[in-house]
């Protein structure tokens, strides 16, 4: 009886799960949509090599030693627990206990891999568990500035913290789970650091046992489910983003930034009289230059907001914001995604259409004018980031849109403009002059 | 010194090696022009046959395109491609790292097809072939120079070892600053920055990448750009430093070097 309910909430629990993160991960994946296409599969054999070294291998991380351990403690628990879910997905849908353990238990090589891996998963654990301690220390104790940033207040904060939190939660559950079962058997699976535990419980009845082992089961799987869930609303998603992200990242160099073609079309036909102009389609809405709002980006641009660690490298690194002035190369990332959601949100909320909401992400408590001119573009976020973001991409294409079409611009920078086109300088220098510095 | 137009080059029908590309720094800019001349002068000696293109040179377009004029940008890039391309210029060399990085990665596109160099790379190629050799390094012994990588030499094209390279040519201790290579600080000029007044904050970048120079109690402070060069001049003056530690371009130096040019340490 107790054996069928269970089996019966477990698929319950996870229909219900599987259907709100199908929902979530839709919606991301929907949003994303809403970039401006751009190609970026080509050279497919140097696009894996990155996924393979920056997510898999975590290269980049390496550049600050004592994160990039921390980190890889919880990313190496957390990839091999997999195998641990695996067995406790097929218990919970056939009602059973252990089941690889017991298809494997009197082949001795099988059997050996089995402890192992269970073994290498519970002193994994243990690091995770150290780690996310660490994790927690340097964030709320030491207080490590690049963690303690004005745009972490509120939810990015609760966010970093709850998944900190769930993840000693779901050692608990592992530990529980494990030695409960360890104790009930006299130690005869002989994992690693639960046979140690087992001590501490050898006093503990059968009864109470059995249901620390179950409290544990349950509380690791709906953990598990929760962590799924949350996952499409949380920074932590670049736990699976990071993989794509790291495909498509642009390959160019780093200091390459694209010409507009429509742009090179217009000044061609300037420069040419003779040539004709295409016709015009009347229905085309106008040309928008640079980009405005979230649906100006590129799906890239997108797609790395949804990426991104909140982790502050970038900011930590960015000369602008190292000397007080308000530009956060983290911040354009949280403030393009924030958008992002409100717009996706407005587009659900009115049947998949979108009305202009009277915002952008320029200003309305997104990306300010004032940041977007603080940068030097000098590629320091860009070469920091782990999950190789580009901040500088979206900076650039907001700054055409200021300049383009809303001609908001520095006094300096008009007249630098002016200067230029007049000239062929920044400078108010004459162009008859350009070769003075041979007379000198 | 005699400077050649391309111009004087086709009227001659000759043709140069090289292009050497100015800039408007490299042309206007009194402290820059300098680092020009030392740069023609080691060309000169080594019997180069280089031109400029002197009053048909106009500005890359780099401030305006990294500000957001693609407009204006293009205006001068299609000018550029228009002048280069009727000369044939093949082969160009500049001193600036905004020049070399626009005229190298987004002029191609634009019909702008040309192998370029930066100065770094180029004095490390006549280096190692053996056609620079300096024979004038006694005011550099005991001396300690840093170098300040350019972000557009440095991480948007990956420069780090070539001006290094250069350096090591130089009879000096090579100190390097707390941040470096990938993890260069910028000077604060780029992204246009460099012609309008900073945003409110509590330091100017300069300053900040000052204190990190001046910490490497280096006596020279190299750079390979027209306009990190201004900066940490600036920089060091603001810090009265500028009878101690002087500010120069990788070429200055190797001009010295070669006994061409003579700085005062
Ligand atoms: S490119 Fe701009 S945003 Fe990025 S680090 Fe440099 S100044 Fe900061
Ligand atoms: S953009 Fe990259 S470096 Fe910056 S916070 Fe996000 S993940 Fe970290």
């Amino acid at each position: 009886m107790a054996k069928y309910f269970q089996i019966y909430l477990f698929v319950l629990l996870t229909a219900i799960a599987f259907y709100f993160a199908y929902r979530g991960y839709r919606r991301v994946y929907q949003n994303i949509c809403l970039g401006k296409p751009e190609d970026l599969t080509d050279q497919p054999l140097q696009r894996w090599k990155n996924m393979l070294l920056v997510a898999f291998g975590q290269k980049k991380m390496f550049k600050n030693v004592i994160p990039a351990v921390l980190h890889l403690f919880l990313y190496v628990g957390f990839l091999i627990t997999q195998v641990e879910l695996l067995e406790v997905f097929l218990d919970g849908i056939t009602g059973s206990h252990r089941i690889i353990y017991h298809a494997v238990e009197n082949l001795p090589v099988l059997r050996t891999l089995y402890v192992g891996l269970i073994s290498s998963i519970e002193i994994a654990s243990v690091l995770v568990f150290i780690g996310t301690v660490a994790f927690l220390w340097r964030r709320f104790v030491l207080k490590v500035p690049r963690l303690n940033k004005p745009e972490l207040k509120g939810f990015p904060i609760q966010d970093a913290a709850t998944i900190l939190i769930a993840e000693i939660y779901l050692l608990i559950c592992i530990f529980s789970m494990n030695t409960a079962d360890m104790a009930l058997h006299e130690g005869k699976y002989g994992f690693a650091v639960s046979s140690v535990l087992q001590n501490l419980f050898h006093n503990w009845s059968h009864t109470s046992l059995t249901i620390m082992e179950r409290i544990g089961w349950w509380g690791h799987y709906i953990g598990v489910l929760g962590f799924l869930v949350y996952l499409p609303y949380s920074k932590h998603l670049h736990i699976l983003l990071a993989f794509p992200n790291t495909y498509f990242a642009r390959l160019t160099p780093k200091g390459y930034v694209n010409n507009m073609p429509e742009i090179t079309r217009e000044i061609k036909l300037m420069m040419d009289p003779s040539a004709t102009p295409p016709p015009a389609d009347p229905n085309a809405p106008p040309p928008r230059f640079g980009a405005k709002d979230v649906m100006d980006l590129s799906w890239k641009n997108l797609l790395d907001a949804y990426t991104c660690t909140e982790c502050g490298r970038c900011t930590a690194a960015c000369p602008a914001n190292m000397t007080g002035k308000k530009l956060s190369p983290r911040k354009i990332m949280m403030d393009t995604r924030d958008r992002l959601e409100e717009v996706g949100a407005a587009i659900a909320a009115n049947g998949g259409v979108w009305k202009d909401d009277g915002k952008s992400l320029i200003e309305n408590g997104y990306i300010t004018i004032e940041e977007l001119r603080a940068c030097t573009t000098c590629n320091a976020c860009v070469e920091e980031c782990p999950v190789m973001i580009s901040p500088l991409d979206i900076i650039l294409q907001l700054r055409r849109n200021l300049i383009m079409e809303e001609s908001n611009a520095p006094a300096e920078w008009t007249s630098m403009f002016t200067n230029m086109e007049n000239n062929g300088a920044p400078w108010q220098f004459s162009q008859q002059d350009r070769l003075n510095w041979a007379n000198a | 010194m005699k400077i050649r137009t391309y111009a004087e080059y086709a009227a001659a029908g000759e043709t140069p090696e090289i292009l050497f590309w100015v800039g408007c720094a490299g042309s206007f800019d009194q402290r820059a022009q300098k680092v020009t001349r030392a740069f023609a002068k080691i060309l000169h000696h080594l019997n180069i046959k280089f031109a400029v293109l002197g009053t048909e040179e106009t500005c890359t377009g780099d401030p305006a395109k990294r500000a957001g004029n693609e407009f204006v940008f293009q205006m001068l890039a299609l000018q550029n491609i228009e002048v280069m391309n009727g000369y044939g210029v093949k082969k160009i060399v500049t001193t600036c790292p905004h020049c070399f990085n626009i005229l190298k990665n987004e002029y191609p596109s634009l019909g702008g097809n040309y192998e370029v160099l930066h100065h770094a790379t180029y004095l490390q190629q006549l280096i190692d072939e053996g056609r620079i050799k300096l024979t004038d390094t006694d005011r550099f012994k005991g001396k300690r120079i840093t170098y300040h990588d350019s972000c557009y030499l440095g991480r948007a094209n990956e420069i780090y070892e070539a001006p290094r390279r250069v350096l090591e040519e130089l009879d000096a201790a090579l100190v390097e600053m707390k941040s470096c290579r990938s993890r260069g600080l910028c000077c604060g000029a780029g992204g246009a920055q460099m012609f309008k007044e900073d945003e409110p904050g509590n330091k100017r970048i300069n300053i900040a990448r000052t204190e990190e120079a001046l910490e490497t109690q280096a006596n020279i402070i190299a750079a390979a750009c027209p306009f990190c060069n201004t900066m940490l001049t600036d920089g060091v003056k603001s810090f009265e430093k500028q009878d101690q530690v002087k500010v120069f371009d990788i070429a200055e130096l190797i001009a010295a070097g070669q006994g061409l040019e003579n700085i005062v340490l």
